[in-house]
């Protein structure tokens, strides 16, 4: 476990359990996330459009988190139930009118069942054969967005999708947007967090470490494993409607195999299983893709004769990061980050 | 159904399962010997077209030269792949072996793309796609005689991804390197007790599995021409892998033909959402296997059900 700060003792089962142990770290807390909805009013727009994506991607590593971080099983679909999310909320606001603060969740439901669905196979099948099969969801899904009910979906054309609005306020700009995103992605963090920290999360860790141990303990396999497709197609769903409300637009390749990708990546580079790594990781990887593209017009001059230089820094910035994490520091930053904070607490004896 | 068409697509759909199937074979060739699933491997494919497209266009090289550097090159590549990557990785948990995979397939997609441009190329002609063989059947169907055209570039690239299917297998089955690879697939720690260079034969089939890319490589550029997309191809091989078995030679070359025999059944119903099916049949086919017989039609019964 990590250390704690020297005077700092559980005198309490409340105080054991809690997250946040101090007054002063509340008062932090509240002026970070006060500082986050103010972002608008004091950075330039581009800032606040990269600090929401960011923000919308944390909400999908958060899913992915659940699913392959704390029960251990792999999925390549991440970007296909966001496509299933955007999709539910872009017709129900559209087709149907209804709010986007109803269609958000009903998105976010929409997609976990279809998460289910394709979590069937991971009562079968585990390691790359389930792989498999959620890649198969990465295919199966945006082909039925091109090809099913073209009057509905619009084919291969994909919607345009609404301006979420309330009290006459639009979210059209990214300036409104982060108010939106961050509204959805603090309590998608308080529920990650108690998630990994109650009888569901310990369910789940049992069943990454030893499926047959957890089992014979009386782990339900059947429920649990569904449960957290369930919950991982969940949040991808959320994630993908908001990013769907954000682009405006939204067709089958949207969200594309690429995409779950990166997901993974990021989860990785953050750290699996920890609830700091899908934050840390989407951070890093986002903004370090968004400086592969200062490289674009270097690398077009050293290579000139190749029109697509600069869209190839994006992949290979990504793929070598995440081969270099997965050499050097397969536990991601969120490992790195408890060494820091053990150290510091320790110094000046500290033998991390 | 159309019935007159039937035979034709049956027939086609077989021919496009011959480069698929090897395809798969390179799959097979690293799964068999160093249990790793290999997502990189249509990026290697990619690398291999474009390599020899780069020798022959580019350079000018004559064709065969231009196929025997992209083939050397390939062996070079698969054998860094080896070294670099995954053997820092041995013993690591399986999420990070998968990973690392994901993350080499990035890298090699964003070298291809630095290295090459995005643009569509203009492959040169293995064999000829001009004047196809016709072959009328002696029976009639609904009063016609049935008449299949083969364009010949698909019925030589089936026979040259057959050749090197049966080639490897031949490799396998009679040189003391095929049978010290099929040792060392069965156990790792054994096979290096008994004096087996684990690492060398690790090597050793990533090169080949390189090798093996770049021959599917060109053999799909030659017919169906080369961009970046060719890299997705691979992903129709993944349930060709799956269906065949994963660790069974014999299993890909059936699975390959069978994917794309019913790739080419599909498309021949006149219902056109049946027919809107074609690009997912082998997803379906993917499921469905995994589902009712997760070992494959081929493959040894080693999947932990639980």
């Amino acid at each position: 476990m990590a250390l704690r700060p020297a005077g700092e003792f559980d005198v309490s089962f409340a105080r054991d359990m809690a997250t946040i142990r101090r007054g002063w770290q509340w008062v932090l807390l509240f002026a970070f996330i006060a500082a986050l909805y103010a972002l608008p009013f004091y950075a330039s727009e581009s800032t606040t459009a990269l600090i929401n994506r960011i923000g919308i991607t944390i909400i999908a590593v958060q899913g992915l988190n659940l699913l392959t971080g704390l029960t251990g099983q792999i999925s390549l679909g991440q970007a296909a139930f966001m496509t299933a999310g955007g999709y539910i909320s872009a017709l129900l606001v559209g087709k149907l009118g209804w709010h986007f603060f109803a269609a958000l969740p009903a998105a976010a439901l929409g997609a976990g069942v279809i998460g289910l669905i394709f979590g069937l196979p991971s009562l079968r099948v585990k390691g790359f054969y389930l792989v498999m099969a959620t890649l198969a969801a990465q295919f199966i899904i945006p082909w039925f967005t091109r090809n099913a009910f073209p009057e509905v979906l619009n084919g291969a054309q994909g919607l345009n999708v609404a301006v979420p609005e309330i009290f006459g306020l639009k979210f059209n700009k990214p300036d409104q947007y982060i108010w939106l995103t961050l509204t959805v992605l603090i309590p998608s963090t308080i529920i990650a967090h108690n998630v990994s920290r109650s009888r569901l999360g310990r369910a789940f860790v049992s069943i990454r470490d030893n499926d047959l141990a957890a089992e014979l303990l009386g782990i339900n396999l059947f429920k649990y494993k569904l449960f957290a497709f369930f919950l991982a197609a969940m949040y991808a769903g959320a994630a993908g409607s908001l990013e769907a409300h954000n682009l405006r637009h939204l067709n089958s390749e949207t969200f594309n195999l690429v995409d779950s990708i990166f997901l993974l990546g990021m989860l990785v580079v953050g750290g699996l299983g920890s609830n700091l790594g899908p934050i840390f990781g989407s951070i890093v990887v986002e903004l370090l893709t968004d400086a592969s593209a200062l490289f674009g017009p270097f690398v077009v001059e050293l290579f000139p004769d190749a029109a697509g230089g600069a869209q190839a820094m994006r992949p290979l910035f990504f793929g070598v990061t995440l081969i270099l994490f997965l050499i050097f520091e397969p536990r991601g930053l969120a490992h790195r980050w408890q060494i820091i904070k053990a150290a510091w607490r320790l110094r000046p004896f500290s033998h991390t | 159904m159309n019935w007159q068409l039937l035979p034709q697509f049956v027939i086609s759909g077989l021919l496009a399962g011959g480069p698929i199937a090897l395809t798969a074979l390179g799959l097979v060739l690293v799964f068999k010997s160093s249990y790793i699933f290999n997502f990189a491997h249509g990026q290697l494919l990619l690398l291999g077209a474009l390599m020899t497209w780069w020798f022959a266009v580019e350079r000018e090289l004559p064709l065969w030269l231009a196929i025997v550097l992209a083939l050397a090159l390939s062996a070079v590549i698969g054998l860094a792949i080896e070294r670099f990557t995954l053997r820092p990785m041995t013993g690591q948990p399986l999420l990070s072996i998968i990973l690392m995979t994901l993350g080499l397939s990035q890298v090699l997609q964003g070298l291809a793309l630095l290295l090459f441009g995005g643009s569509q190329r203009n492959f040169p002609q293995i064999f000829s796609a001009a004047d196809p063989y016709i072959i009328t059947l002696p029976w009639l169907i609904d009063d016609r005689p049935l008449i299949l055209i083969l364009k010949q570039n698909l019925v030589w690239s089936f026979v040259a991804a057959m050749l090197g299917v049966i080639l490897i297998s031949a490799f396998f089955r009679f040189t003391s390197i095929g049978l010290a690879m099929r040792g060392a697939s069965e156990d790792h720690e054994l096979a290096q007790s008994l004096g087996l260079r684990i690492h060398r034969i690790f090597g050793l089939s990533w090169a080949m599995a390189g090798m093996v890319a770049t021959a599917a490589g060109i053999l799909l550029a030659t017919s169906s021409g080369l961009d970046l997309s060719l890299s997705i191809v691979v992903l129709a091989a993944f349930p060709v892998v799956l269906l065949g078995g994963i660790e069974s030679i014999p299993g890909v070359i059936v699975g390959g033909l069978l994917i794309g025999l019913t790739q080419g059944v599909v498309s021949t119903f006149k219902a056109q959402w049946v027919r809107d099916m074609t690009e997912i049949v082998p997803y379906l086919v993917l499921l469905v296997v995994l589902l009712i017989r997760p070992e494959g039609l081929f493959g040894q019964k080693r999947i932990e059900r639980i």
